[in-house]
């Protein structure tokens, strides 16, 4: 298991990061907070990168749901197909992983193609 | 996301252009815009297209009307200007960093604006004035001058205040202050442009040593970012 850290690091270093773990060969996804209701902990915009060893930059919530969002992205980098995923506490059972907050949060997972 | 489409958001970032990426949720299908067209595999009508505008000025992510299509609007980073490469400015420019602002360094005295002071800072060795002219502050620029010597901090906030700048402080006593908001008086300036310049700079919590006083700016600096009232002429 990769560890997770979740540095300061503004949305566009997120970017950068990707591209550099593009740049050196890996196959890469990120996942942006498209929507929030309630007291979400990361405002529409955020995103985290992903590559495929399961390394994390930035963040899509408080780290609540970083780890889900992570392994959802290792299947969107093998099927190409992008997803939307949707966190709230009343989806624990559904993602096993829930909000601590009482937000709710909807996020885009693409892959970034060739 | 196709590659392409990630290096010219990172190439517009270093262009200090705007960029939003216009993405159809529903099968990843994704344009961008520049602030006129949408270029890439989306076709948006009028209606999408002024929507997409009004965020991209409004720098506000979203989705569309409709629930289908969401923008992500890349806004140039924040600026802070730091005139005066001192101690405090060692601890305000990292920690400005890290808070998502691009960070510049001026101060004409070069045993201070070093590499070595400030790793990783862009750094001006010009004369405020000249540097605030070529740096040209606009609304998503805020200027912090921190030198206490009029030479340097008077040319700045001059130049400060004839820019957008939504952020201006100037580091210094209240009768440093005082004295400083006399010669700008007696240069020409009204009170509401002397209003502009938070001085003594940063909010009161109690601050003393450099990088407690570089938060209490950078914590002001947010405050006034984000529309929060702040305790005008506060001491650090």
């Amino acid at each position: 298991m990769a560890t997770v850290t979740y540095d300061a690091l503004t949305r566009d270093d997120v970017l950068a990061t990707v591209t550099d773990w593009r740049d050196k060969g890996r196959r890469t996804a990120i996942a942006t907070v498209i929507g929030t209701w309630g007291s979400s902990p990361r405002p529409v915009g955020s995103q985290l990168g992903i590559d495929d060893a399961g390394n994390l930059v930035g963040s899509v919530s408080g780290g609540c749901i970083e780890g889900a969002v992570a392994r959802e992205a290792l299947e969107v980098m093998d099927q190409g197909q992008p997803r939307v995923l949707e966190f709230g506490v009343s989806n624990e059972q559904a993602w096993e992983v829930g909000l601590a907050c009482g937000g709710t949060v909807r996020v885009f997972v693409e892959r970034v193609e060739d | 996301m196709r590659a392409e489409l990630l290096y010219r958001i990172q190439a517009a970032r270093a262009g200090r252009q705007p960029l939003a990426v216009i993405t159809r949720i529903s099968d990843g299908a994704q344009g961008h815009c520049d602030g006129d067209v949408v270029t890439g595999a989306l076709r948006l009508g009028d209606g999408d297209l002024e929507a997409v505008r009004a965020r991209m000025r409004d720098d506000n992510s979203g989705m569309l009307a409709g629930g289908e299509l969401f923008v992500h609007v890349h806004a140039p980073p924040v600026r802070l200007i730091i005139v005066g490469a001192v101690h405090i400015a060692q601890a305000l420019a990292p920690m400005a960093r890290i808070a998502g602002y691009d960070v510049t360094v001026v101060d004409p005295r070069g045993t201070f604006a070093t590499t070595d002071r400030f790793p990783g800072i862009a750094l001006s060795d010009e004369w405020p004035d000249d540097a605030l002219e070529i740096l040209e502050p606009d609304a998503r620029a805020a200027v912090v001058t921190l030198t206490h010597d009029p030479k340097l901090d008077d040319p700045a906030l001059t130049a400060a205040l004839r820019s957008p700048a939504f952020y201006i402080a100037a580091l210094g006593g209240r009768r440093t202050h005082s004295l400083r908001l006399e010669r700008l008086r007696e240069a020409g300036f009204a009170e509401t442009d002397l209003a502009r310049i938070n001085g003594p700079a940063g909010l009161p919590i109690g601050a003393t040593s450099p990088a407690e006083i570089a938060t209490s700016i950078l914590a002001q600096m947010i405050a006034v970012r984000h529309h929060r009232p702040v305790v005008p002429g506060a001491e650090p």
